[in-house]
Order: structure tokens, then sequence, then C-alpha cells
């Protein structure tokens, strides 16, 4: 015995959606129209591909052929008219895009991939090997941070504080750019001269009792203060 | 594979010419074949030393210049069969020594030697920086004071940044080589101690050579100190650097002084 299978019946389900469509007003002469497209597809090949275009002929008069022409011209361009506005249904054939109406203008969302933004310049430099004698590092952006040592007869200058975490035996010449907060700040101090924002001290006037020690110069006001750090 | 040397140290007088003949000789010595070549244009001393300031006929600016061909210039030493001296001129001055003209020279060396041992002259100026320009390897010559390390601090800057090396993106391997040491003073507390040089200047050590007698004894009679009196400290010094530059490791031997009767009597205290 066959039981009779019945179809089971499927509700059929409309929801609303909107998307952006991208609207070509055309004007005469359409040849000319047409030129400025295919100019914009010479910029960029890609520009049309998978965006729906809806055109919006209330600006010109056509003719039935008229418009069948245009949208095949448009289709020879790869580009797919998804529906028609601004013209009356009789124009329209059933094999033409369908009359849309109730279009409401809105911003179009660019989607092209942004430019690299310019990187920011670094503030601070690193220099991983000793500085020697006779060399000189300037570097008025921002913080100087060395990792060996300072020799003696070599300078750093930078517009920001000064870090050496070996000995500094040199010069160091910090905030350069009138920056009175920047700071130095070195391992084990015998320098030949401190600055910050110009003021100075020479090795002459650095409390011996600093000396080979960890330390770190800053400006109050217009003295600069040497104190040993930790 | 040769290999180009440089002997340099930005100070005059601390020992580079020296050096760079006891160098010489000790590698020499090893069966090496090597070539010591001066740079020292008008104030040439290497042939001296080498006892062969006799028999200069052409020199580096000769063959530089295109005068004299390469063969014609080296001088071979009379001793030690495989060690040859590239002359200075004496009446020239350092700008006539060019780029090209060096490089071309090196190259030439390069292919007929092991080890091109280049005497650089003091200062930071032409006939020091092309001694150093074509160099793989450098040793910098310092004495135990605040000069001569300053000074060496200086070159090694240079090295790092003024070689063809260097503007290649490689290294210039470096040796600190510790001349006229005294442990005598070194131990009064009257010169920069081994650890505060090597701190300074942070590059590996090669050796120490003791200050003595021996080193200006061998200069007068024209003759390598490693070559003159090879059991005497300063040559036993250079052979083992030597050594060590033929990558051999070698324990480093601070130079000690013998102590008399009544220092070994009295002297527990270390200064």
């Amino acid at each position: 015995m066959d039981a009779i299978v019945q179809p089971t019946r499927q509700l059929v389900r409309m929801r609303g959606r909107s998307y952006v469509a991208f609207v070509f007003c055309p004007v005469v002469p359409i040849a000319g129209w047409l030129e400025e497209i295919d100019a914009t597809l010479a910029r960029s090949p890609g520009f049309f591909v998978g965006k729906p275009v809806v055109l919006d002929l209330s600006a010109v008069d056509l003719s039935q052929t008229a418009i069948a022409h245009l949208v095949t011209s448009l289709e020879q361009r790869n580009i797919r008219v998804l529906g028609i506005e601004g013209v009356d249904a009789v124009h329209l054939t059933t094999s033409m895009p369908p009359l849309l109406t109730g279009g409401r203008n809105c911003m179009l969302v660019q989607n092209e991939p942004k430019k690299p933004e310019a990187k920011p310049k670094p503030m601070s430099l690193l220099i991983e090997s000793p500085v020697r004698s006779g060399q000189s590092v300037v570097f008025a952006e921002g913080d100087v941070t060395v990792l060996g040592s300072v020799g003696s007869g070599a300078e750093i200058v930078a517009g920001g504080s000064i870090h050496i975490y070996g000995t500094l035996r040199g010069r160091a010449m910090a905030g350069v750019n009138g920056n009175s907060a920047a700071r130095i700040y070195c391992q084990k101090i015998e320098a030949e001269l401190l600055a910050i924002d110009g003021y100075y001290q020479t090795a002459e006037e650095i409390d011996a009792t600093l000396r080979n020690r960890p330390a770190q110069a800053w400006l109050d006001g217009d003295t600069m203060k040497i104190t040993p750090l930790n | 594979m040769a290999k180009v040397l440089v002997v340099t140290s930005g100070k005059g007088g601390v020992g580079k010419t020296t050096s760079t003949a006891a160098l010489g000789a000790a590698l020499a010595q090893m069966g090496e074949k090597v070539v010591v070549v001066d740079f020292d244009v008008g104030l040439r001393n290497l042939d001296l030393v080498l006892g062969a300031e006799r028999r200069v006929v052409f020199d580096l600016i000769n063959v530089v210049q295109g005068v004299a061909k390469l063969s014609q210039a080296l001088i071979r030493d009379k001793r030690l069969d495989n060690l040859w001296l590239l002359p200075a001129s004496q009446t020239r001055d350092k700008d006539a020594l060019t780029d090209e003209g060096v490089s071309s020279v090196i190259a030439d060396l390069r292919t007929k030697f092991d080890w091109i041992l280049c005497d650089s002259p003091a200062g930071i100026e032409r006939g020091a920086t092309l001694a150093m320009r074509y160099a793989d390897e450098a040793v910098i010559v310092t004495n135990p004071e605040v000069s001569s390390v300053r000074d060496s601090d200086r070159i090694i800057g240079m090295l790092d940044s003024k070689t063809v090396k260097a503007e290649q993106g490689e290294r210039v391997e470096k040796h600190v080589l510790i001349t006229r040491y005294d442990s005598a003073r070194a131990a009064r507390g009257e010169m920069l101690s081994i650890e505060d040089i090597l701190e300074i200047l942070a590059t590996p050590l090669l050796g120490i050579i003791p200050e003595s007698q021996d080193v200006l004894l061998a200069s007068n009679v024209g003759s390598p100190v490693t070559l003159n009196n090879t059991t005497s400290a300063p040559a036993r010094a250079y052979t083992d650097a030597a050594r060590r530059l033929m990558g051999e490791t070698v324990t480093m031997m601070v130079p000690v002084q013998r102590k008399g009767l009544m220092n070994r009597l009295l002297g527990r205290r270390a200064a």
C-alpha cells in the first residue's frame, strides 16, 4: 500500500531589504555621455564591477528603441542595469530592466583601499653599539638611547632626553630645541660636558662624589641639578 | 683566502710599525706568506725596522702611479723566505696615494699572499684612512694611557664607518693590542689597567706586549723583535698574538713583575 506523500506547503516569506545603487543620469547627447563612462572605466576598469546600477532617465526624453540601445551599450561595457526610473512605464518592454520608483538619495560609501598613512616619525633613536670618540649623534626629534658607552670626545645631541646604559665619558646635550623638561640619565657618569636646553656644566663643575655612579641631570629653573640615581 | 690586516692606532709612537714587523715576522715563521706594506708615505720606518732600508728601489707610490710593477717594488726578507716588504716613499707625501691605486695594489697583493699587513701612519687623514680602507681585520695598537685609548676609540669608530667592509654593511674584525705595558707602574696605579682599556674600547684583546728594552734593541739592529730574540718576553707576546690571529686559542698572559727577594719577603700587600 502506497502512502500518499503530501507535499508540505512552503510558506513564501517576504522580507524587505534596501541596497545602495549607483544612479546614472544620462544627458544628451547620449554618445557623449557614454564617452564619459568610457573615460571613467579607462581610469579604473573595475569601478562598476559588482555594483548595482540604476538608470535615471528623467533628464532625457528617449524612445523605447533608444532606451533599449542605451541598456545594451552599457551591458557591452559590463555594466548591468538593475532598474530604470524617471520614465513612463509605456516606454519599457518586458525584456528591459524593471521600472523603479521611490528611490531616496544617500551618501555613497567608498570602499577603496585606504592609502597607507605616512608612518609617524619615530620619537626616539636607539643606538646599540658604543658611540666612539669623534662621533656625533644628532637627533633633534626626540630621545636618544645608547646601549653602549659614549666615548671621551664623542657627543650626543637630542631634542628630548638622553639615556645611556653604559658609561658617559663624552658630551651629552639634551633638550636642544628649548625643551627644558629633558633629562640626561646614565649608568656611570664620567661626562666631559652635560647640557640641557642650553644650560651646561663641564666635567670640572660636576661633583666628584658623583663620578662613576649612575646619575641623572635635569633643570630646576635655570640651574642644572645632577643627582645619583637610586 | 688572503687577509688584509691594518695595524693602526690614531696616536703616533705607540708601536704600530714595531707591531707590524713583529706580527708579520711571527706569521711568516708559522709558514704563512706575508707582505708588510708601509703606508706612512713621507715618514717611512718599516724598512728600517725590517733592516731592508738599503735595498729599497721602488716603492708603494711608484706602484700606485704605475711607474713600477709590484714585483719590482716587493723586497724579500733575508732571514725569512716568505716575508716581504712593500716600502713607502720617503720623498712624497700622503696626497700621492689614490683610492683606486691602493685598491688595485691591495687586490694584486691578495692574489700573491696569505696575509697583507698594512702599517698605518698616525692620524686620521688620507694615509690612515687609505691604509684601513680595504682591511678585513684591524689591530688597534694602544698604550695604557688615556690619550692613546681615546685616539684608539676614534679609530675604531672610523673602522666601523669608513672602510669598504663597513660601507657594505659588514664588519671589520677588530683586535686591541696593548703595547708598552709596564706591570710595575700598573701595580702602582700609574697606568690605565687592562680592564679599564677594554671597558672603554669594548673590543676583544689580541695581546699584551710588555715594556721592554728588547723592543728598542731589535729596532736598532733592524730586526723584528720576534726574530731578533725569540725567547724575550715581547717576542713571546707577539708570537702568541700572531697565533690568535691564526685562530688559535692561546691563554692570555698578563705580564707580571718578577719579584725580588726583598719584595717576596715583604710583598704580601697587593696594590
